[in-house]
């Protein structure tokens, strides 16, 4: 995600094309997922250190490109880049309330709806998807029936980097309009627990995202409320913990 | 089991290829790539408060190693030290700014009250990860030690902010401790701070712990195997607890010498990444703590020499953190060295 955000920026600024900052920014996204799945699968290193480090490294070297290409090793304000536009749609842009809600955000928040349909379509309606969940589930079994479980990771791998690779330029292209160092805030890690916490399908992440997204609006507004900014600030981490464990009980009791 | 040797030969030589690697990056980005290496490999030993800042640099990646050793010893995958950091620099602080200015007694009892804290933060992953995950759930661990992080630093930023703040300081810390709670520096001219010798007293004490101690054996063999561990009679979810809070008091500790031995306020505005910096550590010293020391000290000095790299050349400090990173994909690698393992083996079987 740090990745995308940044080249998202910095390409835009210099094509002066927000499409071609987003394909860039999704591309090196697929590149870092690439390189995790090479090193987990191919040299054998163990996934999670393997993701720290990549973790690490990313916003090690994200602050270094930036100073390289803006001189700033903060903020990437000084460099003129684009925003993704903002979309409203036909019909619905006019009704009032409804309209306010639904149309006129950015266009990568309709992305991001659509892309919860094409992720279950793929996981739950083609052979493909099949396969790699079979590859989840028992990879020894799917290998059995001839999958190439190794490739089967892979793909699985970088289409999960080409999500997170929007993620990222929706941080820096359309949530706001600049790449900061560590935009990304442990994002990450909550798109885990929101994924976790809903069953591992694709629409139980959707639900499991806007649960996320609401307790971060709820910390952003919650200085109207009296609420100290920085208690306000620890809610969706807090949240995040509560989830995750009350969803590891639920799941062991009815294993049982 | 591999041995010993080979092992130290493979982080030898991903620490070599790192730095290879690296050369490469700074060539492709740097005007001047040899000046701007050279700063960066030898640049701290060129002067003598460059010594100190590594030194100094040295003192929390130290204990934050041996706080991430040994929650991987019980292969609890926690990075909480961070938060635990955090929270013993703030109980620290809190004491010395509240504790009568008694000599020595004051120094130990705000020593103390920051490893106490740290602890107390630590109870709280150690009971969600002994009885609120599933048995393994090495992710869980994760997740929740890293959001304990985050609410760690809020809460001390919160603490500060309201309760404690130096309202003449340009920025947001607590005001300076009375003098009767300082550690005594090492060196008063260059600032050195004498949380080292503690340091490495610590690591010694904590090697002990885990290699010579019951409750240390528990720890290791939890980590080895969980179900051979339980079958044996050790109750997992204690020792799950305690690696956690045995921990998270190392972390305290460290924020406690922090501010006692060097700073002298709390003026944490932004989060350290200790926690990360914690498990580089362990993972360089193949979580053995009588080589945390050393590993930490290595990744102190690659921290300075970035510093020093970026004040004299185009290349900016994190190119630190990027060699960090790398060092640690290789290091994980474990089919990178395979070949060369073979190849010695096949010459062992040949010369019988």
């Amino acid at each position: 995600m740090l990745q995308a955000a940044l080249w998202g920026v910095l390409v835009s600024a210099r094509t002066g094309s927000a499409w071609i900052g987003l394909l860039t920014g999704v591309v090196s996204a697929m590149g870092i997922a690439a390189l995790l799945g090479y090193f987990h699968l191919r040299l054998r290193s163990d996934l999670i250190l393997t993701g720290i480090a990549l973790n690490i490294f990313c916003s090690g070297s994200t602050v270094l490109f930036l100073y390289l290409f803006t001189g700033n090793k903060g903020i990437s304000s000084g460099v003129k880049s684009l925003v993704l536009p903002r979309c409203d749609i036909p019909g619905i842009a006019n009704i009032p309330i409804l309209g306010e809600i639904v149309s006129g955000h950015n266009v990568l928040t309709y992305v991001a709806f659509v892309s919860v349909l094409i992720a279950y379509y793929m996981l739950y309606k083609t052979p493909y998807g099949l396969r790699l969940r079979a590859v989840g589930e028992h990879p020894q079994a799917a290998a059995s029936v001839g999958i190439r479980v190794n490739r089967v990771k892979m793909v699985a791998l970088l289409l999960s980097g080409f999500f997170a690779g929007f993620g990222g330029v929706f941080l820096s292209m359309g949530y706001v309009s600049w790449f900061g160092r560590g935009m990304t805030a442990g994002r990450g890690f909550i798109g885990l627990v929101a994924e976790t916490l809903g069953g591992r399908s694709a629409f139980g992440a959707l639900w499991g995202s806007l649960v996320f997204g609401f307790t971060e609006a709820f910390a952003a507004t919650a200085q109207a409320f009296r609420i100290p900014a920085e208690f306000a600030n620890a809610i969706p981490y807090i949240a995040a913990i509560v989830a995750f464990v009350a969803y590891a009980n639920r799941r062991r009791h009815s294993t049982r | 089991m591999r041995s010993n040797v080979f092992e130290l030969v493979r982080t030898l030589v991903a620490v070599f290829l790192s730095l290879l690697i690296v050369f490469i990056f700074i060539v492709i980005v740097s005007k001047d790539p040899v000046r701007a290496y050279r700063l960066f490999l030898i640049g701290p030993f060129a002067r003598i408060s460059r010594l100190a800042e590594w030194l100094n640099q040295s003192i929390p990646l130290l204990f934050a190693g041996l706080a991430v050793a040994i929650v991987f010893q019980a292969n609890q995958f926690s990075i909480g030290a961070e938060g635990q950091f955090l929270i013993g620099a703030l109980g620290a602080t809190m004491v010395a700014l509240s504790f009568p200015e008694v000599d020595v007694i004051h120094l130990l009892v705000a020593i103390l009250a920051g490893m106490l804290c740290g602890a107390l933060w630590g109870v709280i992953p150690g009971l969600l990860s002994a009885y609120g995950l599933k048995e393994g759930d090495n992710l869980g661990v994760l997740v929740v030690s890293l959001m304990m992080n985050f609410i760690g630093f809020y809460t001390a930023y919160y603490t500060i902010n309201n309760h404690f703040r130096d309202i003449y300081a340009g920025f947001m810390a607590s005001p300076f401790i009375p003098s009767t709670s300082y550690l005594p520096f090492l060196s008063a001219r260059y600032r050195i701070n004498g949380g080292l010798v503690i340091a490495f007293i610590i690591a010694g004490l904590v090697w002990y712990f885990l290699y010579r101690t019951k409750w240390g054996y528990e720890i290791r063999m939890v980590g080895t195997n969980i179900g051979f561990a339980s079958f044996n009679g050790i109750n997992v979810k204690r020792v799950i607890i305690y690696s956690n809070v045995i921990s998270a008091a190392v972390a305290g500790l460290a924020g406690a010498i922090e501010v006692t031995g060097l700073h002298h306020r709390y003026l944490w505005q932004s989060m350290p990444g200790y926690g990360f910096d914690g498990v580089i550590i362990a993972l360089i010293a193949r979580n053995n703590p009588a080589l945390v020391p050393l590993s930490a000290l290595f990744v102190a000095y690659l921290r300075t020499g970035g510093r020093v790299m970026e004040r004299g050349s185009d290349v900016s400090a994190e190119m630190a953190m990027v060699l960090e990173s790398i060092i640690v994909l290789l290091v994980t690698a474990e089919a990178l060295l395979n070949l060369w393992q073979r190849k010695r083996l096949k010459r062992k079987v040949s010369q019988r």
